[in-house]
């Protein structure tokens, strides 16, 4: 092996820093490695000098936005401000690391984080949508746990456009094909078709794993001597460039493709990795430990010596390669999957080795910790890197851009849904009423996504307690106790658009509500901020709008950020995509028996709807399906969301209600059919009083998106117990139907009646109707 | 450091006296995914889980064993083709066949290592819609007798877990027509058939019954809140029955 190294290493004029000291005007190819003038000028600042093509290929990805935050960075740090001391209490590990850690109690901890994998997803969907899990899979084991769950929230294109077929087939088919193989759950996401992702769809991943306290490991490199090791998969040629070129530019159809940038992933290498990982950290045979994702050796080794103590030596050569050919700079910035590098006492080297072996994990010694406070690579014993890896790693450039409220902003929010020419004909009739039902849940956002969660393993690891479509996924951490752990994701990228700061926290607000009704305990939030090009003030102004509102709910709702991504430039040409701040609540269960289905099943209980409804119709899906979007998004009452929550919460625990779902999209309308479907039992409801009560006609009661509402179905035993814990609650509560179960049909008093089998074939038929 | 448990591994010594002291080797090869999962089944069932790997050469005194679902090796060439080769299967292959007659049991990727292994015929090939399918499946209980179904009665309905890509059985028509004749069609699919099989078949015993391979998941309804429905428990019936015949009661 070492010949072929060797072999190479002398086809290559090797710039070593001695040469480029000589040489300081040489041109280098920094404008396409991604970089701009001010950036390449601050790299030789830095230097001293100019840099080396494998220093160039460093700074040049580790200074991407995807890997630095250099525009999002000046506005993030709200997430870290606000934040009081209430909030810290169970946060054991904040932003910064690979992933926040959770404490869960009884000695157990949780780490969840959410990324994205945009746009290698849109240029070579199966592989982009595959290797985002096996990214975000690789941070959770990182940071020493067991990945025990992922979910994936979804956006393409218009659902009848050619290209959203292949998108959606490639990816979904790629989430299955590497998630299924990994042995991870699939408990939940979003799947979301509007034409604004045509060219920009959203590919976003997230994972959750669970450790105990004394198992928590962080990416640095600390003690003088200890070995540097980079393990698992051979290093290749794939993903150069990935984050740099890839994922922190717009598409533009004039330039060559970009499909050598995407990495491709293979599940089984990351399946054995896991597993491996494990089994060192059982072992307690790694000192510190980090994934090789978006820009590979250069990020690894550069956070880890910029994390520790000290600085680190390794050889280049020593990395096991794919591609005899791959220059030191494709080395450095090669993104192929399924590695990781770690840190390893001298006197763990041999245990450390025995677990390689066992699981016939491939692994290279390439170099030590030293006291340097440096970070120098050789090519053949030849210095080509020699930089302090802080000012690779955490000292990238910072920009802070400007950002203005778009000038069409104030025409966009005059123009309501009530009163435009695509309200015209509003259904008011029981028949139109019926039709207008039917057509809601058949629609491309409101239908069943059975076609796509029927793709996904939600069993393996027998710990799955609810998955999709019930609001909240839920896993089991403990199977003595039953202590586990609630997840969702939620973000609606037309509120976003109408009203950035509200948008974001109606986003943080839905998650919030769904952890709730699955009865499980708000703790943290991870996001995943998904927006056009920051280049664009007014995309900037979204950005920072989303990223203050969001800080600002999380502060009143008591629940921190404990990591995400930003993910910039998904615009095509000069239009981005809505802002979609998707975001991710964690919640917690002392046990998962008492979680909380979205539907009914048990004839005869009662059902309630907690909340009141207003007329607020602009950004929703019914508008949205009559092609309009314009005006305020439904307004945000956080104080209004925290009580919903203790009251659902609270009703789960003390076996008050024994079904629940939250109102969103959709409205009343979705949720009624929704629950009814859920265990295939009906309802018999009647609105009328409920609607006078909040003076709304029948088609708001049933299509407004009003906030913080929920239904419930509760025992006739407890309803006592659960109307006198909303009064005294000062919580709006009404009785608005019954749990029907021979009735075999939805039935909207006074209105309609649709038997299931109806609703059903209307709501599971579109999706495969379009993608087979 | 002190050990703790994993997911899905119990502490030592915990879930009270195994049963009849009944020990039975579940397989780990690599890419194996289900086999904590089957471990638990048998833990649930009364007995106790053995890790076996597949590396071993010693079966280690077990009275059965499991070959849980996964992609072993990744399914790479074709699912099981590489893990037949794996030490420990000629151990289980010679056990499976010899007079003391080994009771085993292939649970999806662990019924395609089977029958690559030729302890079951046939052969799986990719689901007739090419996709991936998790869903709750019905399936009719055929045969009662052999060692991993005699807790059910014969032509009983259970609910298990289905999920694979590769699960569409196949074989010739002789031998389904000796399958059929010999009463060796354990299991079939009930309602649509989730993947083309042949003759809606879902899982099939070796002559003696005591070897049984099926593409469904047992070992995934054995705990109520973590199966079909949030209630289902049906498949906890392969994990007692195997306990029926080592306790010499069938």
């Amino acid at each position: 092996m070492s010949d072929v190294s060797t072999d190479s290493a002398q086809k290559f004029n090797i710039d070593t820093v001695e040469n480029a000291a000589a040489t300081p005007d040489v041109q280098l190819p920094w404008a396409e490695l991604g970089l701009k003038q001010n950036e390449y000028d601050d790299v030789v600042k830095v230097l001293g000098r100019r840099p080396t093509g494998a220093e160039l290929a460093m700074y040049s990805v580790m200074w991407s936005e995807h890997c630095s935050y250099k525009s999002s960075k000046n506005h993030l740090r709200q997430f870290g401000e606000k934040v009081t001391e209430e909030m810290k209490k169970d946060m054991l590990v904040g932003i910064g690391e690979n992933a926040g850690v959770t404490n869960l109690g009884d000695g157990w901890a949780v780490t969840f984080k959410i990324e994205s994998h945009n746009s290698p997803s849109f240029v070579e969907p199966y592989q982009g949508a595959a290797t985002g899990i096996g990214g975000i899979v690789r941070d959770i084991i990182s940071m020493g746990a067991r990945p025990v769950a992922v979910m994936d929230p979804l956006r393409f294109g218009a659902i009848d456009h050619p290209d959203t077929a292949r998108v959606m087939h490639g990816a979904v088919a790629g989430i299955g094909g590497y998630g299924n193989s990994l042995g991870l759950p699939n408990i939940g996401g979003e799947m979301v078709f509007d034409p604004i992702y045509q060219g920009n769809p959203l590919v976003n991943a997230l994972a959750v794993g669970v450790m105990r306290h004394e198992d928590i490991r962080l990416a640095n490199a600390s003690g003088l001597g200890n070995k540097v090791v980079l393990f698992g998969a051979r290093t290749g040629g794939d993903g150069i460039g990935g984050a740099s070129v890839l994922a922190s530019e717009s598409f533009d159809s004039t330039k060559p493709s970009k499909r050598p940038a995407v990495q491709v992933g293979d599940p089984f290498a990351e399946k054995v990795l896991i597993e491996c990982c494990l089994e060192l950290f059982k072992g307690s045979l790694v000192e510190g430990i980090q994934d090789l994702g978006a820009a590979g050796i250069s990020c690894a080794t550069s956070e880890l010596a910029s994390n520790g103590d000290g600085g680190m030596e390794v050889e280049l050569t020593s990395v096991l390669l794919r591609d005899p050919t791959l220059t030191p700079g494709e080395i450095l910035m090669s993104e192929s999957q399924e590695r990781m590098m770690a840190v390893v006492s001298p006197g763990n080297v041999a245990a450390f080795e025995a677990v390689m072996d066992k699981w016939a994990v491939e692994y290279s010694w390439l170099g030590e910790v030293t006291g340097t406070g440096r970070l120098i690579i050789k090519w053949e014993g030849e210095v080509i890197v020699d930089v302090d890896p802080r000012t690779v790693a955490h000292d990238g450039p910072v920009y802070d851009r400007p950002y203005a409220r778009p000038d069409w902003q104030d025409a966009l929010q005059a123009d309501t849904f009530t009163g435009s020419v695509q309200d015209a004909g509003r259904p008011a009739t029981p028949e139109e009423l019926k039709a207008a039902v039917l057509e809601l849940i058949a629609s491309p956002n409101m239908c069943s996504k059975d076609w796509i969660t029927n793709q996904y393993d939600r069993y393996v690891g027998g710990n799955t307690a609810m998955a999709f479509p019930d609001d909240a996924g839920v896993v089991r951490v403990d199977e003595e106790t039953g202590l586990g752990v609630a997840l969702a994701t939620d973000a609606n990228g037309r509120y976003t658009f109408l009203d950035p700061y509200h948008g974001a926290q109606l986003a943080l607000a839905e998650a919030y509500r769904n952890v709730a009704t699955s009865g499980a305990i708000p703790m943290a939030v991870s996001d995943c901020l998904n927006f056009g090009s920051p280049e664009d003030p007014d995309v900037m102004w979204q950005l920072a709008e989303a990223i203050r509102g969001l800080s600002d709910a999380c502060m009143e709702l008591g629940i921190p950020v404990t990591g995400g991504n930003v993910s910039l430039y998904n615009q095509t040409g000069s239009t981005p995509i809505h802002p979609t701040p998707v975001v991710a609540v964690l919640g917690r269960f002392d046990d998962v028996a008492r979680r909380t289905p979205s539907g009914w099943a048990e004839d005869g209980q009662a059902i309630y709807l907690l909340g009141t409804t207003a007329a607020e119709l602009d950004g929703s899906e019914w508008a949205n399906l009559r092609g309009h979007l314009g005006g305020a998004a439904p307004k945000v009452d956080l104080q209004r969301e925290r009580e919903l929550g203790e009251i659902l919460i609270n009703a789960s625990r003390d076996g008050m209600v024994d079904a629940a779902h939250d109102l969103s999209e959709g409205g009343l309308a979705a949720a009624l059919v929704e629950s009814s479907l859920r265990f295939n039992t009906g309802a018999r409801v009647a609105l009328d009083e409920v609607a006078a009560r909040d003076g709304v006609d029948t088609f708001t009661m049933l299509f407004s998106e009003t906030q913080g509402r929920a239904i419930v179905a509760v025992p006739r035993s407890e309803e006592v117990r659960f109307n006198d814990m909303c009064t005294a609650r000062r919580f709006p509560v009404s009785r608005i139907g019954v749990v029907d179960a021979a009735g075999g049909a939805l039935d909207i008093q006074g209105l309609f009646t649709v038997p299931l089998d109806e609703l059903r074939e209307a709501h599971e038929g579109t999706l495969p109707k379009h993608f087979g | 450091m002190t050990e703790t448990p994993l997911i899905g591994s119990y502490p030592a010594g915990q879930g009270g006296a195994p049963l009849n002291g009944a020990r039975i080797g579940v397989v780990t090869f690599p890419g194996t995914l289900d086999d904590r999962d089957a471990a638990r089944a048998v833990r649930v069932s009364g007995a106790t889980a053995v890790e076996l790997w597949h590396g071993d050469s010693s079966l280690g005194g077990v009275d059965a064993v499991i070959i849980p679902g996964g992609f072993s090796y990744g399914d790479y060439l074709r699912a099981g083709a590489i893990a037949r080769f794996a030490p420990l299967m000629a151990k289980i292959v010679d056990a499976a066949n010899s007079d003391a007659l080994l009771p085993v049991l292939g649970i999806c990727n662990g019924f395609q290592i089977l029958t690559e292994a030729h302890l079951l015929p046939g052969s799986m090939i990719k689901n007739d819609h090419l996709k991936f399918l998790c869903r709750d499946q019905v399936l009719r209980v055929e045969n009662n007798a052999t060692a991993w179904t005699n807790a059910y009665a014969a032509g009983q309905d259970i609910t298990v877990p289905l999920k694979n890509q590769d699960g569409q059985y196949i074989a010739d028509e002789k031998t389904l027509d000796a399958l059929e004749a010999e009463g060796r069609v354990a299991f079939r699919y009930v309602g649509a058939n989730p993947n083309g099989s042949r003759r809606d078949i879902a899982g099939i015993s070796n002559a003696a019954g005591n070897v049984v391979g099926l593409m469904p998941h047992p070992e995934h309804a054995v705990e109520a809140g973590y199966g079909p429905g949030h209630t289902g428990t049906d498949g906890l019936g392969f994990f007692t029955s195997v306990l029926n015949t080592l306790l010499g009661g069938k």
